[in-house]
């Protein structure tokens, strides 16, 4: 284990100085030009020139990124340009509040995909079964702000049983959670569903019904946890695409995450702080990786052998 | 034979049960009106090729038929005059396990691999005799020692990819006798496990019948367990009972014709003692004089190492060899037998004479020395040397025409156009006994036999001198396996090929073979003349070999 955790630490090291160096050489090939959104529309080919040469903006290119990175060695993750304050004191702050959503989202989609995939493999081409993967099907096609928009008219303006948008207590969470993870669990459940039916024609599934035990024990304690062996590796890999849903569902609830600081840096071209949520992200996905890979073996003991 | 002097209530009744197939054409009948008894204390082989319905009768009598697709139409089943066929699911839950148990074919599948040996094993006797924590391991511990399992309070804390096949399929004996039913039902026990396992499990199970009074229904294809283990036998094809009666009688006198079909394709071990050659099949004359020819088949000192791989941070592990000091040759026109149980090397020294597994030493096809040959320079060796493998359901592609399958190593090699090589499949097709109209029909529509003579056309195609046999008729039923056989048998005299035939099975490879290399543990222990290995054995494991392979005959039993 200490020996994984070694590995993996060298393996996080090089992930992020790759998507260090792809993202800025990206951000900086972009048309828009920082100096000239701080300055303002109106101000005059001096003072943009001026603040490009205060943030090192006329630096050679690897210069720039030799610098930035000095910065990072030491945990500096730079000021940003708009608000001109620290990026990792920016990031700390918003950190907890896109954490309390993304468990929140990941709790919904993991828990609402295993029941209803759980459900509709048992209940194999019943009713039960064609509605799961009907609404699955939509909730795969369909995008985040059409299931934000519908979820706040129908549980915020005509039910009124949540507030709209903003922070602070747990009623706030459920439709941020709900948005997040309502779509992801028609993934899951359709996962589910296959895992499960596989796992069901299992030699040992037999050998269980042949014991005598009942229905709920032979799913639960027989099925599921092999079944759920693939959708762990799963859930490691989809906190990618958490993150970029983050994004959207921070900005239409007004949720106060680092999701929203990167929606208003990127129309602020307010490189380091795209930069410092970028990093932070790729380190999350990476930790979740990690994390599905330490608790793989607590659930497989052939995985634990080697 | 003491069950029959007296006639005590039967146990078991099975009476004019017909089980219904659903299909999209309307019902399709798979057990037709099947009737037997089983009497305490007796061992009832039901015996039958695939699709005869034995495992169908069994898991009826389980409550286990799949109810999407069958359904008990009519008839009964009764356990000690209780009516089982009618039971709901919760009264038939409490009698699966309890009062009738279940082994299985797969000991690799058929347990959980997620959950501990003991939680496995105390689950049934907790569910069944509400014994509490402590006392239900306990009865497990018991149960663990009745099967002979060494250091079973260790199992217990076990997973099943821990043990091997031999240990699991006693965890599953220990588990389905641990609520002392009266009846224990075993499908196919022991066919996945090797022959000197074999032997040991089903001296097992007659000693626990003794131990727990259990009645056993064996449900087997092969004859000679019949002849081991049977008290009664049913024989049935076709879903079916087409005979009944004592184990004697069945065997010495056999009434039905398919009973006697079924006996007379059994291959006996020493069935051609005294001769050197396989016997002959064809009229034609021999192809080819191989005692002047050179081999075909030239291996020395074959060495394969397995799972040799360094990553990043890790030094390769310096594995034991899969297979190390392996020398012989094969004559055009002549058979060598391979035979070993699991894990003996016999099929990685048939990958590694193809070139298919990366191997060190000298292996000679056809005088070219392949060990240094890259992928592409193998191209025209590959047409010397063909293989066919094991189970011919998986290693045909479902979507593409027989005739398309056959031609296609035709079609990689650059042989013939279009029109020729159409006349060369249809050739084909017809000397491995099949009509031209194959080539346009898929695998699916074929038997296993059917599918493993397109297999062997294959490999025929590119008119190979060698051709590596790799267990090929182990998945065939036994009438299908004998006339496989003398396929593979006419072929060699007629077009004078040499086969490396991989097999576990001692009375195949007597048959098939003109030399005989017995393998263990990756290293040739015995090799010889086949009259030499079979009737003049020199290693004691090529005798325990053979006396562990049943002998298809009740009146030479071993006594138990």
């Amino acid at each position: 284990m200490a020996f994984l955790l070694l590995r993996r630490l060298v393996q996080t090291a090089l992930i992020l100085l790759g998507v260090a160096a792809i993202t800025f050489l990206l951000l900086y090939a972009l048309p828009a030009d920082p100096a000239r959104m701080i300055a303002g529309r109106s101000a005059t080919a001096q003072t943009v020139a001026n603040i490009r040469r205060e943030l090192g903006l006329d630096q050679p290119l690897l210069v720039q990124f030799w610098t930035y990175l000095q910065g990072l060695f030491q945990g500096d993750l730079g000021r940003s340009y708009a608000q001109k304050t620290d990026v990792g004191a920016l990031i700390a702050a918003r950190l907890p509040a896109t954490l309390i959503l993304m468990a929140a989202g990941i709790a919904v989609e993991v828990v609402l995909g295993v029941f209803l995939g759980v459900l509709a493999a048992v209940r194999r081409g019943g009713f039960v079964d064609r509605f799961v993967m009907m609404a699955s099907f939509v909730g795969v096609s369909a995008p985040q702000f059409v299931a934000a928009l519908l979820l706040l008219y129908v549980f915020a303006v005509t039910l009124a049983w949540f507030p709209m948008s903003g922070f602070g207590t747990p009623a706030h969470v459920v439709l941020p959670a709900l948005t997040l993870g309502v779509l992801g669990a028609g993934w899951y459940a359709r996962m589910v569903r296959s895992a499960m039916i596989d796992v069901l024609n299992q030699d040992y599934v037999r050998t269980a019904r042949a014991k005598g035990l009942s229905s709920a024990r032979i799913i639960f304690r027989h099925a599921l946890p092999n079944a759920l062996l693939p959708i762990i590796a799963m859930i490691g890999i989809d906190i990618g695409q958490f993150m970029s849903g983050v994004v959207v569902v921070e900005a239409v609830y007004g949720w106060p995450g680092i999701g929203q600081l990167a929606w208003q840096a990127i129309q602020q071209v307010d490189i380091p702080i795209i930069m410092g949520v970028t990093l932070v992200s790729a380190l999350a996905i990476v930790l979740g990786n990690l994390l599905a890979d330490i608790l793989a073996p607590l659930v497989d003991p052939r995985i634990r052998a080697r | 034979m003491t069950a029959s002097q007296s006639a005590p209530p039967p146990v078991l009744s099975v009476d004019r049960l017909c089980v219904d197939a659903r299909t999209p054409e309307g019902a399709k009948r798979v057990l037709d009106e099947v009737s037997f008894e089983l009497k305490f204390g007796e061992t009832l082989c039901i015996a039958g090729e695939s699709g005869s319905g034995k495992s169908v009768t069994s898991l009826a009598i389980m409550g286990l038929l799949p109810k999407a697709s069958l359904r008990i139409a009519s008839g009964s089943i009764q356990l000690a005059g209780r009516e089982l066929s009618r039971l709901s699911n919760s009264a038939m839950r409490s009698v699966r396990g309890s009062d009738v148990a279940m082994v299985f074919q797969e000991p690799m599948t058929s347990l959980n691999p997620v959950m501990s040996i003991g939680a496995q094993l105390t689950e049934a006797i907790r569910e069944h005799q509400g014994s509490e924590g402590g006392a239900a391991e306990a009865v497990a511990l018991r149960m663990l020692d009745a099967v002979h399992i060494t250091e079973p309070a260790r199992r217990l804390m076990q997973y099943p990819h821990e043990l091997s096949g031999g240990m699991r399929q006693r965890v599953m004996i220990a588990m389905a006798l641990s609520c002392r039913p009266k009846v224990l039902i075993a499908d196919e026990p022991t066919t996945a496990l090797d022959v000197t396992v074999q032997a040991q499990i089903l001296k097992l199970m007659k000693e626990l019948k003794q131990e727990f009074g259990a009645s056993i229904i064996l449900i087997t294809h092969d004859m000679g367990v019949v002849a081991q283990m049977a008290d009664r036998v049913v024989i049935m094809q076709q879903g079916r009972v087409v005979e009944q009666g004592g184990v004697l009688p069945i065997f010495e006198a056999p009434k039905a014709p398919y009973t006697r079909e079924l006996l007379a394709a059994v291959p006996r071990l020493g069935a051609h003692a005294g001769t050197d050659a396989p016997p002959r099949v064809g009229s034609e004359p021999l192809a080819g004089s191989p005692e002047t020819a050179s081999p075909v088949l030239a291996v020395r000192g074959l060495e394969v190492h397995y799972g040799k791989k360094a990553g990043w941070f890790s030094k390769g592990k310096e594995s034991r060899p899969a297979v190390s000091d392996v020398s012989f040759e094969i004559l055009p026109g002549q058979t060598l037998g391979l035979v070993g149980e699991s894990g003996s090397g016999k099929s990685t020294t048939g990958k590694a004479v193809l070139g298919l597994v990366p191997f060190s030493g000298e292996v000679l096809v056809d005088g070219c020395d392949i060990g240094p040959l890259s992928q592409r320079q193998m191209r025209p060796v590959r047409r010397s040397a063909q293989m066919i493998f094991q189970d011919p359901y998986a290693s045909l592609d479902p979507r593409m025409a027989v005739g398309a399958a056959i031609a296609e190593p035709l079609i990689i090699h650059g042989i013939g156009n279009r029109s020729e090589q159409e006349d060369r499949v249809a050739d084909l097709l017809r000397r491995v006994g099949l009509g031209p109209d194959a080539a346009s029909r898929y695998p699916h529509e074929f038997s296993g036999g059917q599918r493993q003579r397109i297999c062997i056309a294959r490999a025929l195609a590119v008119n190979p001198k060698l051709i590596v046999a790799d267990e090929s008729v182990a998945a065939l039923d036994v009438s299908v396996r004998a006339r496989v056989l003398d396929l593979m048998l006419e072929l060699q005299e007629t077009m004078g090929l040499a086969y490396l035939f991989v097999s576990h099975d001692m009375a195949v490879i007597e048959r098939m073979s003109h030399h005989v290399a017995v393998m263990r543990g990756g290293r040739i222990v015995e090799m010889g003349t086949r009259r030499a290995v079979f009737e003049d054995p020199k290693e004691p494991y090529t005798r325990a070999l053979m006396a562990a392979v049943p002998i298809p005959d009740p009146a030479l039993r071993a006594v138990a």
